[in-house]
């Protein structure tokens, strides 16, 4: 037999292959950081990550913790950081409910229903989110009227400045509220064990959703009955120019929420209807026969099922939701992308740092959202013998 | 005594109709009352939505003016003469005024090419899908760039509107193909070193926004390069835009690897295939032709995604209808709501066309593959 | 492979590049003109008509840079940046000179790395607000919402100055200059600070200019100048002394009209400024009479300054400080000698 030329073993070549793959990666790493460097060095620019300690010097429109102009960058850093996972968080729930609502439309016996869902998927997920946004901010919310002239509606006040709402404001004594609360949600968790346990023994369980709805609003509203209801609302009052006192949603914000959770609800009615229609017919029927109730066949057949299907592309939209909050850069919504990557990369000068961190940021919430979807995966996932 | 009745029953009420118009909204809108309430919400739904869509964009619109004064009539709805006078700018940009024949021509040809390819019993399609990968964009180069055969430069910062909208989204959609089933390629190698970096290339790209890329590319990439070399903006998004989609590209494409059987690739090792060809010639076709689908959907993904070239100042078609705004001499309250609903309307038409397009393709598809 | 396909035409881009070490001047040289970074459209200073031509006193300095190195102030291409843009622009060399309405500040001049050469503009910040509100001082804005842009020494003064005044605001920033009078314009904010010549500028854009006041109170200083990246002095020195030979031109009374006679004149000022006696462009780099140039094709400052913002322009804004030190003003060029 004759001996093969070393070039076309395969370990040989794979071996040749992977150290040009890593000699060229390296190579193009030095490179483009040496040329940094340089450029860095030519141009004088200080450089490292001492500016977070600095004054930021700027005011900032929206902050959930302690912030003013004498505060640092890295406080400027973290108030964006809260604003962008703020617009994100109630995105997602927005955007969920409304996503399942019309997927389960889009599916309904009723032509009607069904025909406006199908509408409203197509018509929302082919236009561009960014037009979406802009239209929500421009076209819609800068025309509501001044604030002397508000919608009202109760202690609710709408106007171009934004959505007032009742502030409660806790006094003495709410803290047992809170404690009871917590005590609801211990009783609620023993229950549900319980309940668990006593189906696979006795055969029934118990109406756990019935009673932990119960523990976890009744208990608490109790206490705060007994306690002589130590909390009151603040209703926002014009003051010169604006409303003051209360809670106020930004208009920025508003357009940013609006546009993307109907933008992703869109998305995720798709994969709510994809998700049903992938369980098997049969499997209805099959649960009929065994003699469940119709809401049972849903509950304890359908939706498990279905939810296997929805959850993988429903977290990647929730991380698309997250990463498209970046879009506020257009908008005057001060989170990351316009408040770090926007002023403060333009006050310090150093773009690398800064678009550093902005990326890293996203992408470890990235990460950190794909590692536990891959956890809950692998323990949902078919186990087939 | 008898049991046999004498007289007949009262005749029991005919059965709901279940054919004929009647028949059909009995079933499907009023089956029962949950059902029919339902149904009167849609009904509401739509008595709130349409009929002052209609007015505001046809009925109360207006259609001819010279300036604002037209559209600031008492209950005037859009302002689509805004847009007519405007229409020039959204579609070139800025692009030199005697050269838009060429940009047209670009554009025809371009229309023409997508036309024939979508004409499934054209024969021979297969050399008209090479000129439009090969041939077509070096033409449209030559012809949007100039500066050879006479035809005078044409700067990058002058190009605008849907214009540069479809350059960008082009140049994104045809690079980043080929580079995404590379990194496929890497993604799924035995050799854990290329594994390793396609790995960490698609996951960074994949986990960061699209913008971050975009200020990245316009305001860091020129710190990369060794002092003195600077390229042209519109190249440095076009950068951004195709790395980023190319990681995209890359998922669709492995997953379309993955579903393939092992015994393809194996049946390809057995003929003396290397691993070039046994992609080339018996895994890639069959891969990609199962995620037409999901490369469609990433392209549609891909043009929305072109609106954002917008925040980091270049004037694709969305950032030029956004500029005119600011225009005083059309600076009336329902210019913005036109010239966004313009916008929307045109790329609502594009992308549904491409979906329904992978709609079909994907039907046709699955015909073949169907047993029963 | 994955990486030889990346690097290849990153390859390719490199070698089409001019690369080089040299210096600014000789780069602008083999190019052919100059890249000079302006605003996305500030009336006044550097806006583009209908066809893309750009006018306005920062966009007449990049012209008479082009006409002082190259004898033609059309020999210069602009790019429109964003105020948050511009300083990675012009650090990444971008742009050759950046001339965009920026403020000479120290830190700017120091950690941004980049020199400033010269005040083209003195001005000072300023609020406008409409004149329903009733506000009549900068101190009856306790409260109020601020449209501001991204990123400019603006918010940063504004913050000083409500901080300073034990005052409450609420700031609302946007990247560009269009969207923060549309913002304000719709209401969205009570008043619209920027520098005071921004203001009369942008009130003109407004749908009833009439409607709006600008408050008496300038709140800062804000010396508008040319920046170009630190350590290409001779670079840096062309930029000044462009500036500086049309503020003495003003001074000597040359304009581009009488330049070409002037040329003739007994005055040695006159002479060595138009470059019939001495040397004095050699030490820049350029040809002796830059100077000259720059007169006879762009104009002396009074004439850039009347067509761009004067009294020959829709914003009709006095001269005030920029009138020549001589006349009340303090526009002061050092002399050629």
């Amino acid at each position: 037999m004759q001996k093969q030329p070393p070039w076309n073993d395969p370990r040989v070549r794979g071996w040749f292959f992977q150290m040009a793959a890593v000699l060229l990666a390296a190579g193009f790493f030095f490179n483009v950081a040496s040329n940094t460097l340089d450029n860095l060095r030519q141009l004088n620019v200080a450089s490292g990550f001492g500016f977070l300690e600095h004054t930021a010097g700027f005011g900032i429109s929206q902050s959930l913790i302690e912030y003013s102009e004498a505060s640092t960058y890295g406080r400027a850093f973290l108030v964006a950081l809260l604003n962008t996972l703020l617009v994100a968080g109630f995105g997602i729930i927005l955007a969920t409910v409304l996503g399942f609502v019309i997927g389960i439309a889009r599916l309904s016996p009723n032509w009607l229903l069904s025909r406006l869902a199908g509408v409203y998927i197509e018509v929302f997920r082919n236009i561009p989110l960014l037009l979406q946004i802009l239209f929500w901010y421009t076209a819609v919310l800068s025309n509501l009227p001044r604030p002397r002239e508000s919608l009202q509606a109760g202690s609710f006040l709408l106007n171009n400045r934004g959505l007032y709402m009742p502030a409660p404001i806790a006094e003495a004594g709410f803290g047992y509220v809170l404690w009871a609360f917590v005590i609801a949600v211990f009783a609620s968790l023993i229950l549900w064990r319980y309940s668990q346990w006593r189906r696979a023994n006795a055969g029934a369980g118990l109406p756990v959703l019935w009673c932990t709805a119960g523990l976890l609003t009744g208990l608490p509203v109790l206490v705060y009955l007994i306690t002589g209801a130590p909390m009151h609302f603040e209703t926002p009052e014009l003051h010169g120019f604006n409303f003051s006192g209360g809670l106020r949603a930004m208009p920025e914000f508003l357009a940013l929420l609006f546009a993307l959770s109907i933008y992703t609800a869109a998305f995720i009615a798709e994969i709510v209807r994809a998700g049903i229609q992938s369980v098997n017919w049969g499997q209805n029927e099959a649960g009929l026969a065994l003699g469940l109730r119709r809401k049972d066949v849903l509950r304890l057949i359908v939706i498990p099922q279905a939810l296997r299907v929805i959850i993988p592309p429903l977290t990647s939209q929730f991380l698309n939701l997250t990463k498209n909050s970046s879009l506020a850069a257009a908008l005057a919504y001060p989170e990351l992308a316009s408040v770090f990557a926007g002023t403060v990369l333009n006050q310090t000068g150093q773009a690398i740092e800064v678009l550093a961190i902005t990326m890293a940021v996203y992408l470890s919430l990235s990460l950190a959202t794909s590692f536990a979807m891959n956890l809950y995966n692998s323990r949902i996932v078919l186990v087939e013998r | 005594m008898s049991f046999v009745r004498d007289t007949y029953l009262p005749a029991a009420p005919p059965p709901p109709p279940s054919v004929g118009a009647l028949g059909w909204v009995g079933q499907n809108l009023f089956s029962s009352p949950g059902n029919g309430l339902l149904t009167l919400l849609g009904l509401f739904i739509l008595w709130l939505g349409v009929p002052p869509f209609i007015e505001w964009t046809l009925l109360n619109a207006v259609w001819r003016g010279t300036g604002r004064e037209a559209c600031l009539v008492e209950g005037a709805g859009a302002c689509w003469a805004f847009v007519a006078a405007k229409l020039g700018q959204f579609v070139y940009g800025r692009y030199t005024f005697e050269e838009r024949w060429r940009v047209d021509l670009v554009f025809f040809i371009g229309a023409l090419t997508v036309a024939l390819l979508m004409w499934e019993r054209l024969p021979k399609r297969y050399y008209l899908a090479l000129f439009g990968v090969l041939v077509y964009p070096i033409l449209a180069f030559i012809l949007l760039t100039g500066g050879v055969f006479g035809l005078p430069v044409v700067e990058t910062s002058l190009w605008g509107g849907l214009l540069l909208t479809f350059v960008v989204a082009a140049v994104g959609i045809t690079v980043s193909l080929p580079l995404g089933i590379f990194l496929a390629l890497g993604r799924r190698s035995q050799l854990p070193v290329l594994r390793l970096l396609s790995v960490v290339y698609i996951e960074v790209w994949r986990g960061v926004p699209l913008i971050t890329v975009l200020f990245m590319a316009s305001v860091m990439l020129p710190l990369f390069l060794p002092p003195g070399v600077n390229f042209d903006k519109l190249l440095r998004v076009l950068i951004g835009v195709t790395l980023f989609s190319a990681a995209y590209m890359a998922e669709v494409v492995r997953g379309g690897l993955q579903a393939i059987p092992r015994g393809q690739y194996e049946a390809a090792s057995a003929l003396g295939l290397g691993f070039w060809k046994a992609n080339l010639l018996i895994v890639m076709p069959q891969a990609l032709r199962m995620v037409i689908p999901s490369i469609v959907n990433t392209f549609i993904g891909l043009f929305k995604d072109t609106t954002l070239v917008m925040i980091v100042g270049l004037f694709d078609f969305l950032g030029s209808i956004q500029v005119n705004f600011s225009d005083a001499t059309w600076a009336a309250p329902q210019t913005a709501a036109t010239g966004y609903v313009f916008a929307a309307l045109i790329f609502w038409i594009i992308c549904f066309s491409m979906s329904r397009y992978s709609v079909r393709v994907e039907r046709r598809l699955n015909e073949g593959t169907r047993r029963e | 492979m994955r990486k030889l396909l990346f690097m290849a035409p990153m390859a390719i881009y490199v070698a089409l590049m001019t690369a080089a070490n040299a210096t600014t001047l000789d780069d602008i040289k083999k190019k052919g003109f100059v890249q000079c970074g302006v605003s996305q459209g500030l009336k006044g200073f550097s806006s583009p008509d209908d066809k893309g031509d750009w006018t306005g006193i920062d966009v007449d300095l990049c012209r008479a840079v082009a006409a002082a190195i190259f004898g033609d102030p059309g020999k210069v291409k602009f790019t429109p940046l964003s105020a948050k843009e511009r300083f990675t622009a012009l650090q990444s060399g971008e742009i050759d000179v950046l001339s965009r309405n920026t403020t000479w500040a120290l830190s700017r001049d120091t950690a941004l790395g980049f020199d400033f050469r010269g005040v083209t503009y003195y001005d000072g910040q300023a609020f406008m607000v409409r004149k329903s509100s009733g506000v009549k001082s900068a101190k009856d804005l306790d409260g109020a919402t601020v449209c501001v842009l991204m990123g400019t020494s603006t918010s940063l003064t504004l913050a000083d100055y409500f901080r300073s005044n034990n005052m409450k605001y609420e700031p609302i920033t946007f990247e560009k200059d269009d969207e923060v009078v549309a913002a304000y314009e719709s209401g969205r904010c009570d008043t619209y600070t920027t520098d005071s010549s921004g203001l009369y500028a942008n009130r003109l854009t407004l749908k009833d200019p009439g409607e709006h006041m600008i408050l008496p109170e300038i709140i800062s200083k804000e010396p508008l100048g040319a920046v170009v990246r630190h350590g290409d002095n001779q670079w840096g020195d062309i930029v000044s002394w462009s500036l500086y030979a049309m503020i003495n031109a003003e001074e000597l009374k040359i304009d581009s009209k009488n330049a070409a006679g002037m040329r003739e004149s007994d005055n040695p000022e006159i002479r060595r400024l138009l470059g019939t006696e001495g040397k004095f462009g050699e030490g820049m780099g350029l040809s002796d009479d830059w100077a000259f140039n720059i007169i006879s094709t762009v104009g002396n400052y009074s004439e850039i300054f009347d067509r761009n913002v004067g009294k020959g322009s829709p914003l009709g804004i006095p001269r005030g400080l920029n009138a020549l030190w001589n006349q009340g003003g303090i526009q002061y060029a050092p002399p050629i000698r």
